[in-house]
């Protein structure tokens, strides 16, 4: 398949690979961080872990949105679906994400109307075509999905749309970056950069890692290939004594990102004062609102919503997954209580998860190099 | 493929320990948490599979049942043993790219019978309709159930129609049961299944469930995928002809190809090793499903099917298979193994590795 098959070459990854040994060999060992769940996903849907040098340890990040969103929201989410007359619209991910009591799925099992969709404009059409319902759009993601929710709901002001509303969990991605980073359980020795973030906030904002804590950045695209040749970078950094944002996604990624996304964003959203990150804990001004001139289209004014905070089950360590301060497979619940079946946590939820990467992918990897424990 | 690495992993006693504990969890009865029937118990994956251990095989057990396979062995007493399978059909939409409700109604059950070893023979057909179904729709309905019922040699024989109240039904559901004879000598069973076996797909994956997903029309995605629905049992029977050793076979329908090989591993506690550079996927299959996430190899299939043979048999299953229509495409992708017995794992383009588990929750409701 053109544009995929490039980033999938065998012959290229073993070249790079080779590399990525040679600078291995000469470097004590070291953990990068993958921001992005995508990237998480990616290396073990493609086996990667079992091709790096035993001396490189990836770790994963807090960049799954769906995983980061606490057990209150969806329980509020629950709430406005179901109330009458609502058709209530989600991506896929969300639907078994645990609350206090139930998902999204049990709702739906129990007569509430809820839908998957792939795209917020999905929504808004189901909304034109149900003029006597009211629609609901559960909005979550990072910057990389907010400024398709900032389309729908201009175009949505636009038409004069009375029956449509978004419930906004957007989340930025710079705060929990410097969560990450001020968390003291945690020793890194560089980053793999979101790329899809990075299209649309491109790589200036990235540099504060450069600047305040002298680590390394490399903005990696989602391919095998991109990944590889992004470790590598990352080694070549820490070899020549360079500490830089480095954009190994040139193809898709701009410097200064996507001007006409950024103001799109801006246009709609407003930051939270703060926001609760699952496992992360409340983070000032890391989440998006919708702005004061858009409040007709913010379900959670225009719907009783209880917003209890519920403390995470005492087994489930989410929080130290997302933090990467401990491996999916280092949880007392993982694999047991807490499968992709029967999640506890939300990690064990979506497929960008780190937990449900490790347990449907990579439970069984040829090299057994990853428990051990480098202090 | 270096396959030598793959024999001896290194593992960390940790890491084994969390390997052990996840199997023994897995290998226990299923339970039964939910309240509420949800979308995910349809879906042929662990869901399906705990609902069937929890409520359906506890509530009927006979012994036959309890072999879990697509149809049940009668013996009537005669030389000749008839098979007997059942099957309903809740497609939407109920015509799509290639086939239709009514094809799909007949080349399931036909194909249910086919894996078995059986040759189909007759079928039943029952219907349930909702009132201010357009009797035009009907009508094209049992149209092409006769026309895939004509192509598949099995003769309908009886049947039933039923109709409810507007909104108890979401316009027709079909269900048919098939009854096909098996040849004397003829054993297709999990425990027949060796180390060093070989596992054969009889064509490309996905085909069906993205026929349908793009029929639906909830993705405005433009391509020209038709459905692989179609009849099998020629194809069966010419592998069961060629002199080839069958172990097993099995058409991946629900769940795909993923969910088939992780019933085969658990039941016939072996492990399962597929070769990704070996699946065959269509290019605009791969592409949709890259698009929207899913995996093919959890996609539903409807005129395929796998079937494990031995080890030197391959290159006569492989001729007598190409040698007809429907399994022109036929490849091996994978092989039996007594490493990591219960699991299914995929050698990725890369040599690395990666889990193939059962499908959790359901990716596309309502495909067959």
């Amino acid at each position: 398949m053109k544009y995929i098959d490039e980033f999938r070459d065998p012959v290229a990854a073993k070249k790079i690979l080779s590399e990525i040994e040679r600078l291995a060999a000469t470097q004590p060992h070291r953990k990068f961080m993958e921001i992005c769940g995508g990237h998480t996903h990616a290396i073990y849907r493609h086996g990667l872990g079992d091709l790096l040098p035993e001396s490189i340890e990836l770790v994963h990040g807090p960049g799954c949105p769906v995983c980061v969103i606490p057990m209150g929201r969806v329980d509020d989410a629950i709430h406005i679906a179901m109330q009458p007359d609502i058709i209530f619209c989600c991506f896929g991910d969300m639907l078994r994400v645990p609350g206090g009591k139930s998902t999204l799925l049990d709702a739906r099992a129990e007569g509430a109307d809820i839908r998957v969709v792939y795209s917020p404009i999905d929504a808004l059409a189901i909304a034109s075509k149900n003029p006597d319902r009211n629609v609901v759009f559960l909005a979550v993601g990072f910057e990389t999905t907010a400024p398709s929710t900032a389309v729908t709901l201009l175009n949505a002001r636009e038409r004069g749309m009375k029956n449509f509303s978004v419930m906004c969990n957007h989340v930025t991605i710079i705060p929990a970056i410097k969560s990450i980073l001020d968390s003291p359980d945690l020793q890194l020795d560089g980053f793999l950069g979101p790329g899809h973030v990075g299209t649309v906030i491109g790589n200036y904002p990235y540099q504060f890692v450069v600047d305040q804590y002298h680590l390394p950045i490399v903005t990696a695209g989602f391919e095998p290939l991109d990944i590889l040749e992004s470790v590598f970078r990352l080694l070549r950094q820490l070899d020549e004594g360079r500490c830089e944002v480095e954009n190994q996604y040139r193809r898709v990624v701009r410097d200064n990102g996507n001007p006409v996304a950024l103001n799109l964003i801006d246009k709609v959203f407003t930051l939270r004062p703060h926001f609760e990150w699952r496992g992360l804990g409340f983070i000032s001004h890391s989440a998006l609102q919708l702005r004061d001139d858009f409040a007709d289209f913010d379900a959670e004014l225009r719907y009783p919503v209880p917003g209890v905070r519920i403390a995470d089950p005492k087994a489930c360590q989410c929080g130290e997954v997302l933090k990467g301060a401990i491996r999916p497979w280092e949880c007392k619940v993982f694999g047991t209580a807490c499968t992709p079946e029967t999640p506890i946590g939300t990690c064990m939820v979506s497929s960008e998860g780190a937990c449900a990467a490790y347990y449907n992918y990579g439970r069984y990897s040829q090299r057994g190099r990853i428990p051990v424990k480098v202090v | 493929m270096n396959n030598q690495d793959h024999d001896t992993p290194p593992e960390s006693d940790g890491r084994k320990a969390v390997l052990t504990r996840i199997e023994e969890w897995r290998r226990r009865p299923h339970r039964l948490a939910d309240d509420f029937i949800t979308s995910a118990h349809g879906a042929g994956g662990k869901a399906s599979q705990s609902l069937l251990q929890a409520v359906i095989l506890p509530g009927f057990g006979s012994a036959e049942l309890k072999k879990a396979n697509d149809g049940a062995i009668l013996d009537v007493g005669d030389e000749s043993r008839v098979v007997l399978t059942t099957d309903s059909f809740v497609v939407t939409p109920r015509r799509f790219n290639g086939g239709s409700i009514g094809d799909l109604a007949v080349n399931g059950t036909v194909n249910d019978l086919a894996v078995m070893g059986a040759t189909p023979r007759w079928m039943s057909v029952a219907f349930v309709v909702e009132e201010g179904f357009h009797i035009d729709d009907f009508r094209d309905v049992v149209a092409d159930i006769a026309r895939a019922a004509m192509i598949a040699g099995i003769e309908i024989v009886t049947g039933d129609t039923k109709v409810v109240g507007k909104g108890a039904a979401d316009g027709i559901y079909v269900t048919t049961t098939g009854v096909g004879v098996l040849p004397d000598g003829r054993d297709l069973a999990y425990a027949n299944v060796r180390p060093g076996d070989k596992v054969i797909v009889s064509g490309s994956i996905g085909d069906h469930g993205i026929a349908v997903l793009i029929a639906r029309g909830d993705i405005e995605l433009q391509a020209e995928i038709p459905s692989d629905t179609a009849p099998v049992h020629i194809a069966t029977e010419a592998l069961l002809n060629s002199g080839a050793s069958v172990r097993w076979m099995r058409d991946p329908t629900r769940g795909g190809v993923a969910s088939t090989m992780n019933e085969l591993a658990m039941c016939a506690e072996v492990g399962v090793r597929l070769y990704e550079q070996s699946l065959p996927i269509l290019p605009a299959v791969n592409g949709t499903c890259e698009l929207l996430g899913l995996d093919p190899l959890y996609v539903a299939n409807e005129g395929k099917f796998i079937a494990v043979v031995a080890p030197e048999h391959e290159d006569i299953a492989l001729a007598a298979l190409k040698s007809v229509e429907v399994s022109r495409g036929a490849r091996v992708i994978g092989e039996i193994t007594d490493q990591h017995p219960g699991l299914v794992v995929l050698e990725t383009l890369f040599g690395g590795t990666r889990i193939v588990d059962m499908l959790v929750g359901d990716p596309l409701p309502r495909i067959c």
